[in-house]
């Protein structure tokens, strides 16, 4: 008789031994860096090109979000509409975004197409035209959305922490408001587009199943441009941290939700707490079985979903916890967080939940390394990050060898109440 | 070409195995042929609590999350008006570890009341992050109920109403688990770095012993052919009017469902459909306009959304979305316009297949169609399609007594 209550024997996932693929690197003649990872079964590629055009750069605001997503609009030859018929008619997919210092154009397609695609990203980045109409219309759509976002808590609660944090005046504290679309004009963005893509630093990463002539290909397309490789440091930014740290806004008079957001300042990855914070972070509020949403969503059901995480940013970056709770029960969920907080600080992990988030953290490394495209993901961080695969393997040391001791120690030193903000908007 | 082999336990368990080598990884998907299409019409959104409560414990183990955590392993889960779909992946040395939660799962939840009165609140809140305070959160509780008269996609998977969440008792749970939780109900596909043979094996150990139970039969009322035009309006505390036309489309099985397809991409499936450019770029009338449809299992709705930019009238916005319907009704498409759409087709097939996860859950839903096979087949049938049927198609699906609008206004 099956004894169902025995679990499985189970192969403790710290003894997997974790490789990252390695990378293969050339140049354009331009002195542009590619980096290339050639897997998988499919016969798909994606051509993440990334381009120093990120809103650190723009001297006005809404600039370089605006010249990024114009891209696809019209060149000298081309409408908007035949640029994307171009990439549609192929069953391509070509997304562009614009972060902090990035601006990414990212382009997805079927093997068999990359010949008829490449030419028209070059077209795209060097003979962009900007068009007052296309103007016109991007900013009245654009100041559309921004009227729907802005009736959402998420929405205003997000920007606002971020400018808490960081300060207005900072690229990862600015945001957006009607006027500063309204502010836009073709002189800004082509001068932009001049400087920061046409003549801007570039990095690319390729994935797929790779045509044996790839490089041949870029080359023929790209190496032959004035773009080049990034070697200037990125723009360095003063913090404008506010000096309030407890806000409660009124959004929405009718909203039966609070957006909760609670979040610190925290160094970037080349600090040496920074892997051993995902670790407390992973135990803290990083994953499903978390502490938070142990508590606040499986035992009190206050919310839907409760989470915490380092943002992504290059230079300093911020540790958050986020949520949408119950209006009524919005106060007692921050009172929850900050006794979350406390028990980390004053009591140890025990070893069973740690091997749970030791394994659990190195089975999703492990199963998200699936595919050429989520390998290069792991790279494209890497190297963005200005890290080497020393990074990646340490990574995995710290997560197989913390102790209890080391993140409650890490708890102590950045898991305080004081120095975090807190904002609920409803 | 995506492989697979399939058995049938005694109990009536479908089990589908997809090798692939090229992963450490295994997934272990099941799906339960259940979504809130069979609810009761007074107790809507039990397909989905009851996913909820499907991570509450069950009659040997008092935690799902746990073992497969502490096993390497991550889940998820999601409910549709068709069914509800578990997946989990973890390392494929412990592949074990997913067969036994399971299985035991599939024998008997814990039904605890904790468990219940717990994802009551938490499923409470999810319906008012999504559904209320959202600007046009509404529009599809509305939309399902114009649309369908009879037929259960009258109301949304999260429920009709939040009290029929709250007011969920646990003999409720207990006769839906009993009813729609059996073994000829659900299919399990097993994906990534295993074996046929080994899945045999360890089907037939964890799941073999289950109890068959009752089959249930679906049987559901059959939406009548809708005979003229409907529509709403509404007034809501929103920044931007919207309009939302929606038009009775085909089953998933029917052979038709290929042409609606990419009739859907056509008029409204990126910055180069039909009406994208003449609405939004050329026009100006929408600050955004899509069309699309769900994939419903029984039949659907092809639907265009958009909306409407400041200062233009209802009537206006309206009239050119009638306009264009008008034309590809009159003048079809073109060749090149469908060989664009069949591109796409073929691109997001192959991307979707990029991973194993997805593989898993694709087999498993054309498994409960009726042929798991179709993932091999149907780019073929979207090949088939002609300029022809696409005409024809348009004539009968927008026919003004097949439509249902809703005029959506801010106040």
């Amino acid at each position: 008789m099956l004894n169902r209550t025995i679990a499985p024997p189970i192969k403790d996932a710290i003894e997997f031994d974790l490789k990252l693929k390695p990378y293969t690197f050339f140049e354009l003649d331009n002195g542009v860096p590619v980096y290339t990872i050639d897997a998988g079964t499919q016969e798909v590629f994606q051509l993440e090109m990334v381009f120093y055009a990120g809103n650190s750069f723009e001297k006005q605001k809404a600039v370089a979000g605006a010249t990024n997503f114009l891209l696809k609009n019209g060149t000298s030859t081309k409408t908007a509409f035949e640029i994307n018929e171009a990439f549609e008619y192929y069953g391509a997919h070509c997304a562009r975004a614009c972060y902090n210092e990035t601006a990414v154009i990212n382009l997805s397609a079927l093997n068999k197409h990359l010949d008829k695609l490449l030419p028209v990203i070059k077209e795209m980045i060097t003979d962009s035209v900007f068009l007052e109409e296309e103007l016109a219309t991007y900013k009245q759509n654009s100041k559309q959305r921004l009227s729907v976002s802005l009736k959402k808590g998420e929405f205003v609660a997000s920007r606002l922490i971020d400018a808490y944090v960081y300060g207005e005046k900072h690229p990862y504290g600015v945001y957006t408001n009607p006027e500063d679309i309204d502010a836009l004009n073709t002189t800004q963005l082509k001068e932009f587009f001049k400087q920061y893509y046409v003549n801007g630093s570039c990095v690319m990463f390729v994935s797929g199943k790779l045509p044996a002539d790839l490089k041949e290909k870029l080359n023929n397309n790209f190496g032959g441009l004035s773009i080049k490789a990034n070697n200037e440091q990125l723009p360095a930014s003063n913090l404008y941290p506010a000096t309030e740290k407890k806000y409660r806004i009124q959004n929405d008079a009718d909203g039966v939700q609070g957006a909760i957001r609670i979040a610190r300042d925290f160094p970037n990855r080349h600090h040496p707490d920074f892997m051993k914070v995902m670790v407390l972070n992973t135990l803290f509020g990083g994953y499903f079985g978390s502490r938070l949403m142990s508590n606040i969503r499986e035992d009190k059901g206050y919310t839907y979903g409760i989470h915490s995480y380092v943002q992504n940013h290059l230079q300093q970056t911020a540790w958050m916890i986020s949520t949408e709770a119950g209006k009524d029960v919005s106060e007692a969920t921050v009172e929850e967080v900050y006794k979350e907080m406390k028990l980390l600080r004053e009591e140890l992990v025990d070893e069973e939940e740690l091997l749970l988030v030791r394994n659990y953290l190195i089975g999703t490394i492990l199963g998200d390394l699936d595919g050429p495209f989520h390998i290069m993901g792991r790279w494209k961080n890497i190297i963005l990050n200005k890290l080497d695969e020393k990074y990646f393997y340490n990574s995995i040391h710290v997560i197989k060898t913390i102790t209890a001791e080391e993140i409650r120690e890490l708890a102590k030193k950045y898991l305080n109440p004081e120095d975090f903000y807190e904002l609920i908007v409803i | 070409m995506i492989q697979f082999e399939k058995f049938v336990l005694p109990n009536g368990l479908k089990v589908l195995v997809h090798e692939d080598k090229s992963t450490p990884m295994a997934v272990v998907n099941v799906l339960y042929d259940v979504g809130a299409r069979d609810e009761n019409p007074n107790k809507t959104g039990f397909a989905h609590l009851f996913e909820h409560l499907m991570f509450g414990g069950s009659i040997n183990i008092p935690s799902y999350d746990e073992p497969l955590q502490v096993a390497g392993g991550e889940n998820n889960a999601f409910t549709t008006n068709d069914l509800t779909n578990y997946y989990c992946q973890l390392p494929a040395e412990n592949i074990e570890t997913a067969f036994w939660l399971e299985s035991d799962r599939m024998l008997s939840l814990a039904f605890g009341k904790k468990s219940l009165d717990t994802q009551r609140k938490v499923v409470s809140e999810e319906f008012k992050e999504h559904y209320i305070n959202k600007p046009y959160g509404d529009v599809w509780h509305k939309m399902r109920e114009l649309a369908y008269t009879t037929h259960p996609y009258r109301w949304m998977t999260i429920g009709k109403e939040l009290s029929h969440i709250e007011n969920a008792t646990l003999e409720d749970v207990k006769s839906f688990f009993f009813k729609h939780y059996t073994p000829s109900n659900a299919i399990l596909v097993v994906a990534g770095n295993t074996t046929t043979e080994q899945v045999k094996a360890l089907a037939e150990k964890w799941f073999g012993p289950i109890a068959a139970g009752e089959k249930y039969e679906r049987n559901l009322p059959i939406e009548p052919k809708q005979t003229a035009p409907r529509t709403m309006e509404v007034k809501a505390n929103v920044p931007l009017d919207a309009l939302y036309k929606c038009w009775h489309i085909y089953t998933r099985t029917d052979s038709r469902y290929y042409t609606t397809d990419l009739i859907g991409d056509i008029l409204g499936g990126g910055a180069s459909s039909r009406l994208f450019q003449s609405l939004v770029k050329e026009k100006k009338l929408f600050s955004n306009i899509e069309c699309y449809h769900m994939g419903s299992t029984d039949t659907g709705l092809l639907t265009i959304e958009g909306k409407l930019v400041k200062g233009v009238s209802m009537k206006d916005a309206e009239a050119a979305v009638n306009e264009e319907i008008q034309k590809i009704k009159e003048q079809g498409v073109t060749d090149k316009e469908l060989e664009k759409v069949k591109n796409k087709t073929e691109s997001m097939m192959a991307f979707e297949d990029m991973s194993v996860m997805n593989r898993a859950t694709s087999i498993a839903m054309y498994e409960q169609l009726g042929d798991a096979d179709l993932i091999n087949k149907e780019l073929e049938m979207y090949q088939a399609v002609t300029a022809a049927d696409v005409a024809k198609e348009c004539s009968i699906i927008f026919d003004e007594n097949n439509s249902n609008t809703l005029y959506y206004f801010a106040n």
